[in-house]
């Protein structure tokens, strides 16, 4: 099966604090994979690093078979990786349809253009209904995206990000701070726009990462200490011992 | 259909709103302030797609308009002196935005790698250098003089020779039509949308495939094309472009306008530098203290309506919709603020301008009028009825603020349920 994502060997430090302490992983095509870890584990670092947000310190990122060390964020995202984030990182201003129609306009190629309207572009305006049907906004599509509840603000994020039709999606804390029904709806929404995709998702749910991971990988202290299916990271007790003493401590 | 024409309707009462302005005000002085407005209106809307559109905050922008203006009046000296291959008068404007073009892609290049305050200060950088460039390089700017010319170079293709102000005004108020829908189709652009998007997040389009620098980049340039258009305008309205066209005077004026009109609006800026050109034109003559009336009322914008002038149209706009039933309701508190409001700027004005007379005796002026009545600064009386009005008043605007509010609550949630959301 083909690798998706492979991190190797990858480092990041903050000054003299060693964040990701050698990071190896590798993600099928197709794969649904949860990165679970106590809190400051370095979870969102590592997708700071898989991202472009920041380049990492040492190591490398392939995208299929593309090295991706150290390119911007929009580089990667066009070559099919997209992510959301842990706090809603939206157009505040503009409405819920253009947030969405922004979202795919660069996957649809339609650039930096400046001499054709949003309005004439059937493709924009066709899979813009289409996801805002799938993330449930499409009544509330002339509202302010700043002025939505929570819960659909965070609708809104995915929506954001699966818009451009990356082949790989990477979600940080999809379902934080939501009720268990909003929960579930998020989660048989995740389940439906990333269906034939590969999904990584970091999560501190554990019910939404058994139901929908197919491999887990702990990280702590900047390190993956197991990677598995969740029936053998349930049972690992070295995975119990540090996540959990972690968690305690 | 009918939702195009609708959608029409406002450019088609703009269109005949400009082609009917010198029919209504015929003097010469109306004339050049008419096609003023009308190139500080493209100006206004360029500056927006910055400040606006893109979260850019400039206290350059008027290099782009001055340098075009500085171009104009060069290439028209050169055409009379047989320098320069002849161009149309008409066409100058485009030529100029070229010129605008040009800088914008230029400094563009180095001052939108950052936005926020990397950017206002980089603007403010540039803006210093390029006003110093033309007070020192004498032989091309002409230092504090400026450069004076002559737009009559021959006849125009369509037979206009521009001697007449009211042949400038048309040729303002076509460049104007074709601007303003040039830059209100540029919104709904992809770009335009992008635009709108690193202002809101520059960090989440990056994530979305998009250089939010090749943006702002890409929103400069533009902006400065049309600045520019502004500012051959400028030179072919007035015949004469200085240092202040370039200075941060301009660069604060438009920065002025824009926010004042609504800066979260695309009719804002058309709104603003239409009042304060307007305002500018009538009040210099009359008072000394124009600026300061414009600071105040730029503060006072910022602190109580930072939606500007449109903004508060805009605030209103669902309970006019909903009908006289719902507006009557507003009519006594706002009023009653209205009638408070205007004895504390009265009261204000008064104590000002006598001020103003005292600090300045030297004047030539004999008497003081103010609001044409006659006022003896030098007695207690009218000191006592302008402190009197300007006290009254104020404590007028605080009694009746709170009703007014309310009320255009109320008034706004009716229009709300009437209408559906």
């Amino acid at each position: 099966m083909m690798t998706a994502l492979k991190l190797s060997g990858l480092r990041k430090s903050f000054g003299k604090a060693e964040i990701i302490r050698g990071v190896d992983l590798e993600i099928a095509d197709g794969e649904r994979h949860a990165i679970i870890g106590p809190n400051g584990a370095g979870k969102s670092t590592l997708y700071n690093l898989v991202s472009g947000r920041f380049p990492p310190s040492a190591g490398s990122v392939h995208l299929f078979d593309t090295d991706i060390t150290g390119m911007t964020p929009f580089a990667i995202n066009r070559l099919g990786l997209t992510r959301s984030f842990q706090v809603t990182n939206i157009f505040a201003r503009m409405s819920v349809h253009d947030n969405i129609r922004c979202g795919t306009l660069f996957a649809l190629g339609h650039r930096y253009a400046w001499w054709k309207t949003v309005g004439m572009l059937r493709d924009v305006t066709a899979r813009a209904e289409s996801i805002l049907r799938e993330i449930g906004l499409w009544e509330k599509r002339a509202m302010p995206a700043g002025l939505l509840s929570y819960a659909d603000q965070r609708a809104l994020e995915l929506g954001v990000a699966i818009a451009g039709g990356a082949e790989v999606v990477l979600l940080d804390e999809p379902t934080a701070g939501m009720s268990r029904s909003e929960s579930e709806q998020a989660v048989a929404l995740i389940r439906r726009v990333s269906q034939g995709k590969t999904l990584v998702i970091v999560e501190h749910d554990m019910g939404v990462v058994f139901d929908i991971a197919d491999r887990i990988s702990v990280l702590v202290y900047g390190e993956i200490i197991a990677t598995g299916a969740p029936a053998e990271i349930r049972a690992s007790a070295a995975v119990r011992e540090a996540y959990l003493g972690a968690e305690a401590a | 259909m009918s939702a195009r024409l609708a959608g029409l309707a406002p450019w088609i009462g703009f269109a005949l709103l400009l082609a009917l302005l010198p029919q209504v005000f015929t003097s010469g002085f109306a004339t050049v302030t008419m096609s003023q407005i009308g190139l500080l209106i493209v100006f206004a809307l360029a500056y927006n797609m910055l400040l606006g559109q893109g979260g850019m905050l400039s206290f350059g922008h008027a290099i782009y308009f001055g340098l075009a203006g500085y171009f104009t009046v060069h290439y028209l000296n050169f055409v009379y002196e047989g320098d320069a291959p002849w161009v149309p008068v008409s066409l100058m404007p485009l030529l100029g935005g070229l010129v605008g073009l040009f800088f914008g892609i230029l400094v563009g290049y180095v001052s939108t790698r950052r936005a926020g305050t990397t950017f206002a200060m980089i603007s403010l950088g540039f803006g210093e250098m390029v006003t110093a460039l033309t007070l020192v390089l004498v032989a091309i700017f002409n230092g504090e003089d400026g450069i004076q010319t002559d737009r009559v170079i021959g006849d125009d293709i369509f037979g206009a020779t521009f001697g007449p102000s009211v042949e400038v005004y048309y040729l303002v108020a076509c460049w104007c039509f074709l601007c303003v829908a040039a830059m209100f189709m540029l919104t709904r652009t992809p770009f335009g949308r992008m635009s709108n998007a690193v202002r809101d997040n520059p960090e989440r389009v990056e994530f979305i495939g998009y250089s939010s620098q090749r943006v702002r980049w890409l929103a400069f340039s533009l902006s400065s094309f049309f600045a520019g258009i502004a500012g051959a305008l400028h030179a072919i309205n007035i015949e004469h472009v200085g240092f202040e066209q370039v200075s941060i005077i301009q660069s604060g004026l438009v920065l002025f306008m824009v926010y004042i009109g609504g800066a979260g609006n695309f009719a804002g800026p058309i709104i603003g530098a239409t009042l304060l050109y307007f305002l500018q034109s009538t009040l210099t003559g009359v008072t000394e203290a124009w600026l300061l009336y414009l600071g105040v009322l730029f503060v006072a914008v910022i602190l109580f309506f930072p939606g500007g002038l449109a903004g508060l149209i805009v605030m209103h706009r669902p309970i006019w919709r909903a009908g006289l039933r719902v507006m009557a309701p507003l009519a006594a508190p706002y009023a009653a603020f209205s009638a408070a409001l205007l004895a504390a700027v009265l009261g204000a004005i008064g104590i000002v301008e006598m001020l103003y007379y005292l600090s300045s005796r030297l004047s030539t002026e004999t008497e003081l009028s103010v609001f044409g009545v006659v006022v003896d600064p030098g007695g207690p009386a009218a000191w006592a009825a302008f402190a009197a009005a300007a006290a009254a008043g104020a404590f007028g605007v605080r009694k009746t603020w709170p009703a007014a509010a309310a009320a255009w609550s109320a008034a706004l949630a009716e229009a709300r349920a009437r209408l559906g959301p």
